[in-house]
């Protein structure tokens, strides 16, 4: 394909109208119940135009809802970093600890998400009102743990020799050992893991939220589903999809600098 | 008692012995450089002064005192730099330093690294990190072996890797290190003429498996050597003809057959000739051909 000016920003643009008109021919022949793009445009202006503002519970601006979403995912997210850098650490380093729990990890791994919310709130039963928080956290974090667990692990033990042995012949202790060589050494491989389990945790939360209830991007949209406006299933589908694309490449960049080392 | 001791060593890794009976004596201030031809096992003797691995038989003495371990009292130079590539040339330095020298005031500690720096002509790059230097990366290893002061210096082929040129400004600087230092130093390299110009003695290693020490060689060469001073020098001729020699007699006693199979595509050449539509991939069962090399003399 040859280059021409604005390729860039040319290309996608016509890439969006063959959709948008897929979607607008198919609303108005086959699908009738979906909302044409201009009705969708204009059912979810409010929600655009005023972005932070709070009508009701479930009737609020989506920069609101995207904002409870992120908190709740950043509290998630923080969770499963927490637990797994460690947990990496110890696969890589123990192969005791790798025979003992890898298999484990190779069972749990592939349970979708929504999986774990009933396991959640059958786990914190007794917290009364926080119950479905702590089981959407609870299961945000068990499904994004596992990219950072195994790019931490296969980190530790692509950690060269060389660097190992600079350590020996140093005598670092253990601690040194682990803080100047082994999670420098780790580090590009934790980034990696890190990313993924970020777009794992967004795709969590907007399961966690269609269970549960709660007012956020995945919760408008169920909530907008039995309420039978489509409208704004689509105008959420494309929402939780820009904010996962920016959490994507904000991680990317971060990722990036990290690679140089 | 001489300060470093091997002696009847042997050292395996599962298959047949990579060493075997390697005696070795070093006396302190001497600088000893071990010859031989790559794979011969060179790299396992020095992690074996090193003390990161253990002899399977024999023992391995500093000071009359068996090595079970490494220790910064051996400064080693990695055959590939061995750089923390996230640490500028100076953290990398400071990093060796502060193990070392715990009790050294902050200030100290950072004219200690400095010299060093200093000492190898790269206080410019102080700040880079590894990546960003070619020929300098060896010059920060040295620097961070003898910031450590070790007992005894290690350095496995450490010019190994650079251009003729670098190579030969770092030969005349080690030397000059080593005049001003008088650490005991033992180096490996394959290289005969770099020996002659920095050792006082020279000791050949045979070939593997079961490689062990041949008789070693004194260089009487008189310090400072000149290289080009020495490429004239009779002695000098006569030492690296004995060296050479010494080598290639261990080379002509090898004697290698190796024997591979090789199996040949299961496709025949296709026949352009056939109209497209019935041109289909022509098959025919694989075929296994041996072939047979024999390596030496």
């Amino acid at each position: 394909m040859k280059k021409f000016k604005l390729d860039w920003l040319i290309l996608p643009l016509v890439g969006l109208f063959i959709i948008l008109s897929l979607w607008a021919v198919s609303s108005l022949t086959w699908a009738k119940d979906l909302p044409s793009p201009l009705k969708t445009w204009e059912s979810s202006k409010p929600y655009i135009l005023e972005p932070f503002a709070k009508r009701g519970e479930m009737d609020q601006g989506i920069l609101r809802f995207t904002w409870y979403s992120l908190v709740l995912v950043a509290q998630g997210y923080a969770l499963a970093l927490l637990v797994a850098v460690p947990l990496g650490f110890f696969l890589g380093l123990s192969k005791t600890f790798t025979k003992m729990f890898d298999p484990l990890i190779q069972v749990f791994r592939p349970v979708f998400p929504l999986a774990w919310l009933p396991l959640g709130y059958v786990l914190f039963m007794g917290f009364g009102k926080e119950t479905g928080t702590y089981a959407a956290l609870f299961t945000i974090a068990l499904c994004a743990m596992w990219p950072t667990v195994l790019n931490t692990a296969v980190g530790v033990r692509a950690v060269p020799q060389d660097y190992l042995n600079v350590g020996r012949v140093l005598k670092l202790s253990r601690w040194k050992t682990l803080t100047k060589i082994l999670i420098p050494a780790t580090l590009p491989y934790m980034f990696t893991g890190f990313r993924l389990s970020l777009g794992i945790a967004w795709l969590a939360i907007v399961a966690a939220e269609m269970l549960t209830g709660r007012p956020g991007a995945g919760g408008f949209l169920w909530q907008e589903y039995n309420a039978n406006i489509y409208e704004h299933i689509i105008f959420s589908i494309i929402t939780i999809g820009v904010i996962g694309f920016i959490l994507d490449r904000l991680m990317s960049v971060l990722e990036a600098r990290f690679k140089t080392a | 008692m001489p300060f470093l001791e091997l002696a009847n060593v042997a050292k395996s890794f599962g298959g047949p012995p990579v060493l075997d009976g390697v005696n070795l004596a070093i006396e302190r201030g001497e600088f000893v450089a071990i010859v031989g031809y790559s794979g011969s096992g060179k790299t396992t003797l020095i992690s074996l002064i090193a003390g990161l691995q253990q002899p399977d038989r024999g023992t391995v003495k500093l000071n009359d005192l068996e090595i079970t371990a490494p220790g910064p009292d051996r400064g080693v130079v990695f055959q590939n730099y061995s750089l923390l590539p996230w640490l500028t040339v100076f953290e990398n330095i400071a990093l060796a330093v502060e193990q070392v020298f715990p009790n050294y005031a902050p200030e100290k500690k950072r004219q200690h690294v400095e010299k060093f720096i200093a000492m190898v002509n790269l206080t410019p790059a102080r700040d880079k990190l590894p990546r960003q230097l070619s020929g300098g990366r060896q010059r920060v290893s040295v620097a961070r072996a003898l910031a450590m002061d070790p007992q005894i210096l290690l350095l496995d082929e450490p010019l190994s890797a650079l251009d003729a040129l670098t190579r030969a400004t770092l030969q005349d600087e080690i030397e000059r290190i080593w005049e001003a230092d008088q650490k005991t130093v033992v180096l490996i390299t394959n290289d005969v003429d770099e020996a002659l110009l920095l050792a006082d003695r020279i000791v050949p290693l045979t070939l593997g498996p079961g490689a062990t020490l041949g008789d070693s060689v004194a260089v009487t060469l008189a310090r400072p050597r000149d290289r080009k001073a020495l490429n004239h020098d009779p002695e000098f001729k006569r030492l690296r003809a004995l060296v050479t020699n010494q080598l290639l007699g261990y080379g002509a006693r090898r004697k290698a057959t190796v024997t591979k199979s090789l199996t040949l595509p299961d496709i025949l050449p296709e026949d352009l000739d056939l109209p497209r539509t019935t041109r289909r991939r022509p098959l025919r069962p694989h075929e296994i051909k041996r072939e047979e090399i024999t390596i030496g003399a």
